[in-house]
């Protein structure tokens, strides 16, 4: 197990430098400049520019340096943003994404699971096909529709909640309902395939044939195994998480680190872009390792090499 | 090929049941009202988007960039009878936008599966058949790829790429679609979008083929000499088709919706054309005067990948046989 997991955080390592000279590639493929945005610059001036930045030396060596950047954890000054820190900004913009990302599947987990448990357990129920019909909708309707919908009728419509930026408690409520749709539906769906089919399983029938109370049998049985689905569905919507924080971000005007990515790439600041992608490509892989250790908990017959 | 498929495919099933796997499938998915729901809404939505614009052309002359001459129209007016939509601030109408932009939208769908099927099922199907080393290769490299957050690069690569940025080969490999301003991007996305979903296909088609591969039409057919590439992909490839075409009716809705979201935040499709998460990104500004200009293609698409999901489970029930024990 020990071995397991340093085997997979050593792999971290090398996975992350892939990704970032993936990234690195690719900016610097693409014709343009983070100077060329702005308008025609002299050719002296463009020579001291290149100078200043290192740009002026061969690519294996702006490479090299900025591995060795990487490597450090230092990721050097925002182009854009004079004098800031990468570091600085990922610090300052990071904790809005994730306090809305954490409360956004915590809600998502615990309306799922309920919603997914309960349509399992009265299958072909009323409740059923409505939770079910209801988590359709949740996939379908894209949340880009969902948030500026809900901003109509609460905010504008009936007043009760800030339509945007960030603030008290009140100014999370729409933000994370907004972003926890599509996992609360994801969520409700495999909770129910997967106790369905754990629960005619024959170590449920042992269980049951043992003389424990149902309840016993539902929480302590067949959860365990009904929610490996969930679990493992976990892992891709960490990543997909940060794709919907962007848009949240954007419909709630909120200084999260999802709108700073999407304008560092906009603004080809490439310092930033590598810091962020870095950042979190390295929290989703720590998290997706954080996932297959809890395999191993909730279900013993997985066992690692 | 359809033909061939199902005379070379389904031997064994045929030879059981005495009806075909498919019609059999048929059945089923047309005993379930939710699919046959969804089976007449994409029906219909597909229609309307590839015939709509024409017909509103020639019954009110209005296309989608149409801007009324007289300025007191431009303006964004709600829906009437002229405008089943309303218009947008430019007095352009709502309805041939949001159809145009539903070509965009279905076309970035369908190809962008489309790509994924032909790479995910032949690299998910080869690595099942060969087996052994080369299979644990092909898979660990799917792995790896499973592991990085792709939503990123794909960021990066459209809003690099994008725009005034587009490099000239590029630019060349879209002219194969027409060429011209907006198309590269429209390429850019197929391209981006069908590199990251064919992994799921891979894996999918690689467990159906490990579960093929000993039986003993493949022996008769390693036996009589047939060649590998023909054994895979006319005698494995067909029988695995079932699963195949599940889960690509279901990649279609999950890229759709990483396409509008793209176009939402300004690096997908981009002007001159429009797709729905574009047209939604021009909504929102005006959510709260104008708000039919986020409505209704927010809805349109909601439909559209609503009734592609509800299909999508339809036909996993009729064509998978885990779920058929139930």
């Amino acid at each position: 197990m020990l071995k397991f997991i340093l085997k997979r955080l050593l792999i971290i390592v090398p996975m992350a430098l892939l990704v970032v000279t993936l990234t690195w590639g690719l900016i610097r493929i693409a014709p343009g400049n983070f100077y060329s945005t702005e308008r025609q610059l002299p050719p002296a001036i463009e020579a001291n520019i290149k100078k200043k930045y290192g740009l002026d030396q061969p690519w294996y060596i702006q490479y090299g340096k900025m591995m060795g950047n990487i490597l450090r954890l230092d990721f050097g000054d925002s182009l854009k943003y004079q004098g800031q820190s990468v570091n600085e900004i990922i610090k300052r913009h990071f904790p809005y994404s994730a306090t809305i990302g954490i409360l956004a599947y915590l809600l998502a987990l615990i309306v799922g699971l309920f919603a997914g448990i309960v349509a399992a357990l009265k299958q072909n129920s009323f409740f059923d096909y409505f939770s079910m019909a209801l988590a359709m909708l949740g996939l379908s309707v894209p949340n880009f529709v969902i948030g500026p919908i809900l901003v109509l009728f609460f905010s504008l419509g009936l007043y009760w909640l800030p339509p945007a930026r960030w603030g008290g408690p009140l100014y999370l409520i729409m933000p994370v309902i907004t972003l926890s749709a599509i996992y609360m539906a994801y969520i409700a769906r495999l909770t129910r395939a997967g106790m369905l089919e754990v629960m005619r399983s024959d170590y449920i029938r042992t269980a049951r044939a043992k003389g424990l109370s149902e309840t016993t049998v539902l929480l302590k049985h067949g959860l365990r195994g009904g929610i490996i689905p969930v679990v493992s569905f976990t892992g891709p919507a960490l990543a997909s998480l940060l794709a919907g924080t962007v848009v949240v971000e954007k419909v709630f005007a909120i200084p999260g680190l999802g709108n700073i990515f999407i304008q560092s790439v906009l603004n080809r600041d490439e310092p930033l872009i590598l810091g962020i992608v870095a950042f979190l490509s390295i929290l989703i892989m720590i998290f997706n390792l954080a996932v297959d250790i809890s395999y191993g908990f909730l279900d013993p017959r997985i066992r690692y090499e | 090929m359809n033909e061939e498929t199902k005379s070379t495919g389904n031997q064994p099933e045929t030879v059981m049941t005495g009806t075909s796997l498919w019609k059999d499938a048929w059945k089923r998915l047309l005993k379930n009202k939710l699919s046959v729901f969804g089976l007449v809404v994409m029906s219909i939505i597909t229609f309307a988007v590839v015939f709509g614009p024409m017909i509103i052309k020639a019954t009110t002359g209005l296309t989608p960039d149409y801007i009324p001459a007289d300025g007191n129209l431009i303006q964004s007016f709600p829906p009437s009878w002229q405008h089943w939509m309303g218009t947008d601030e430019a007095g352009r109408d709502l309805l041939s936008r949001v159809l145009q932009g539903g070509r965009i939208s279905l076309m970035v769908g369908i190809i962008s599966t489309f790509v994924s099927l032909i790479v995910g099922v032949s690299y998910g199907a080869i690595a099942g058949y060969m087996g052994g080393r080369i299979d644990n290769v092909m898979m660990r490299i799917v792995d790896i790829i499973y592991a990085i957050p792709y939503i990123l690069i794909v960021i990066v690569l459209l809003s690099v790429f994008g725009g005034q940025n587009t490099p000239d080969w590029i630019e060349s490999l879209a002219g194969i679609f027409g060429g011209g301003a907006g198309r590269s991007q429209i390429f850019l996305l197929f391209f981006s979008l069908g590199l990251v979903s064919w992994l799921t296909m891979a894996r999918v088609v690689r467990g159906q083929i490990l579960s093929l591969k000993n039986q003993e039409f493949v022996l008769a057919a390693r036996a009589t000499g047939v060649s590998t590439p023909k054994i895979i992909f006319k005698h494995l490839v067909p029988n695995a088709l079932g699963p195949v075409i599940v889960y690509a009716t279901l990649t279609i809705p999950s890229v759709m919706l990483t396409e509008a979201f793209l176009s939402f935040l300004g690096i997908g499709v981009q002007a001159p054309f429009a797709s729905w998460g574009s047209l939604a990104a021009d909504g929102i500004k005006n959510i709260a005067i104008f708000p039919w200009q986020l409505i209704f293609p927010g809805v349109t698409m909601a439909l559209t990948l609503f009734s592609l999901n509800f299909l999508g489970d339809g036909l996993r029930d009729a064509l998978d046989p885990q779920t058929r024990k139930f």
